[in-house]
């Protein structure tokens, strides 16, 4: 058996490294692929990123009149909190909201001059409510309008910021949604790819298959060999587009950090980089024995 | 050892055409047999039967006690192992050396790394190739690469060494050599099946030659010579 195993290897790596151009043009398809296959990667981490920041920005603030009482607000808070759209609500009261106003503005001479002058704090104490989705803001804008809270409050921002808020949830959901599309039909594309070459590939050696029989070979000392040249051209493929890869993104990551603050792709390359090359090696051996498995059902006739 | 009982083989495309018909034939153990006949005449499928490459649409093709027609497809490796074969095209594995051309009928019978070691030179020098065995076939001439055939073809020590036309893409010095092994080989109580259409080749033997015309076998003699119909 380790006999057969290791000669198995020896013919895998004997068609492999003879191979020349064939083999060449094999492994450019696969490392193509998988670098199509890191492009997806690193853009879903972008897109989901800055859809992420986005989304935080969003959030419905509740201003109340400034003399309602704390326990009447204590109790809408609690109502929306109960609501199944609600993520967060946090409650700023009306020294906090003047603390941070004062912090905001500490530069500013002119609006601390005219806070100092006034007796009474201006604000109003105001709950800031976060969605769970950006689409849910309207069901929870019209839940707190539908109610007897209505004299109690004094601003709701939902109907100023409406347009940008319901537009920005459709930019998220087709970005979504075309993101998904676009990783499904990039990954086939580069399958089918993939499979042609490598189909192409032992199309090209029937004829030693041929002979192979004639010798007497077993089908599984036949097709073996071609198993293991499969894994060569993942292992291998994966090596390689990693090489190419980690230096581009390298490179290009303080560039991103311009459009998108929040996003540091260098840390996730090494926060992730066995993930990475895990998805690689699987994705790439993977590709190379089913491509190998299906072309040898179709010319081996096992 | 091979004998067929009755046998026919139709071609069905199209159009039904019979390549053999109603062939019966012993060869014993040791025997030298030429198989002679026009291209056409069904030498080719008479060997494509014996190796089970194709079955018989009649009758029964026995080759050491079993019948090859009736064989499951995943026995015959083991089959094709104790048989040597030897083509007109060589076909010889392309991507490896002489010396891994032959070695690899050992490795499929599953023989150990050691003995493929010592035996693989030493037929290799029999066939007068110990010089060019880390060659790739592209790079020797054709008598060189039937010899490799041969060497191939005998690593195993088979029962029975079929050569199908093996020079016809030789030129006259190298067909000798060819047959000279071959007959080297014989004496060395291999089994031989020749099949070829060259006159010379058969009057030179005086060996068994058995002759096909449309599929039929016409004639059957010991020390025969090549008759044109």
């Amino acid at each position: 058996m380790a006999t057969f195993l290791s000669r198995i290897f020896k013919y895998g790596w004997q068609n492999f490294s003879r191979g020349k151009w064939l083999s060449a043009a094999t492994l450019v398809i696969i490392v193509l692929a998988l670098v199509v296959f890191e492009i997806l990667i690193v853009f879903t981490v972008i897109t989901k990123t800055s859809l992420a920041l986005l989304q935080d920005k969003i959030d419905i603030s509740v201003y109340f009149k400034p003399a309602t009482p704390e326990d009447e607000m204590f109790k809408v808070k609690k109502a929306i909190e109960a609501l199944p759209e609600t993520a967060q609500v946090e409650y700023i009261s009306r020294d906090k909201a003047l603390t941070i106003f004062k912090e905001a503005h500490k530069d500013d001479v002119a609006i601390s001059q005219a806070l100092a002058e006034l007796n009474d704090n201006p604000l109003s104490p105001v709950l800031n409510i976060k969605a769970k989705q950006p689409s849910q803001y309207a069901t929870i804008a019209s839940e707190l309008e539908r109610n007897d809270w209505k004299p109690l409050t004094q601003k709701i921002t939902y109907r100023q910021n409406q347009t940008i808020i319901d537009r920005l949830s459709k930019i998220i959901d087709i970005t979504n949604r075309v993101g998904l599309i676009l990783t499904v039909l990039l990954t086939l594309t580069a399958i089918v790819i993939t499979f042609n070459t490598v189909s192409l590939a032992i199309y090209s050696n029937r004829e030693e298959i041929g002979i192979m029989r004639l010798v007497g070979a077993p089908n599984s000392l036949i097709s073996g060999p071609y198993m293991v040249e499969g894994i060569i051209y993942g292992v291998m493929g994966a090596v390689i587009s990693l090489a190419l890869f980690w230096p581009a993104i390298y490179w290009a990551a303080p560039y991103m950090k311009y459009f998108l603050t929040d996003l540091d792709l260098r840390a996730y390359l090494f926060e992730h980089f066995f993930a990475l090359v895990g998805y690689q090696l699987v994705f790439g051996i993977a590709l190379g024995v089913i491509s190998s498995n299906f072309a040898i059902q179709k010319y081996l006739k096992i | 050892m091979i004998s067929f009982v009755s046998v026919a083989k139709y071609y069905n495309n199209g159009s039904t055409s019979v390549a053999l018909e109603d062939i019966c034939l012993k060869i014993e153990t040791g025997e030298f047999v030429t198989l002679v006949g026009k291209s056409g005449a069904g030498k080719s499928t008479l060997v494509k039967l014996i190796i089970g490459e194709e079955q018989p649409t009649r009758g029964k093709v026995i080759v050491a006690g079993q019948d090859v027609g009736k064989m499951r497809s995943r026995d015959l490796p083991t089959l094709r192992r104790k048989l040597g074969v030897v083509f007109q095209d060589f076909r010889l594995l392309p991507k490896k050396t002489v010396h891994e051309n032959v070695a690899f009928a050992m490795e499929v019978a599953g023989r150990a790394e050691r003995e493929i070691k010592e035996v693989v030179p030493q037929v290799l020098d029999m066939v007068g190739l110990a010089e060019r065995a880390w060659h790739f076939p592209s790079q020797l001439s054709g008598g060189e690469k039937q010899r490799v055939a041969i060497a191939r073809a005998m690593i195993n020590r088979p029962m029975v060494i079929i050569a199908d036309e093996p020079t016809g893409n030789l030129d006259p010095v190298n067909t000798w050599e060819i047959i000279k092994l071959l007959t080297k080989i014989n004496e060395l109580g291999t089994t031989i099946i020749l099949a070829t259409h060259s006159k010379d080749i058969v009057n030179a033997l005086g060996k068994r030659v058995v002759s096909i015309d449309k599929g039929k076998v016409v004639r059957d003699e010991k020390n025969g010579r090549y008759i044109l119909s």
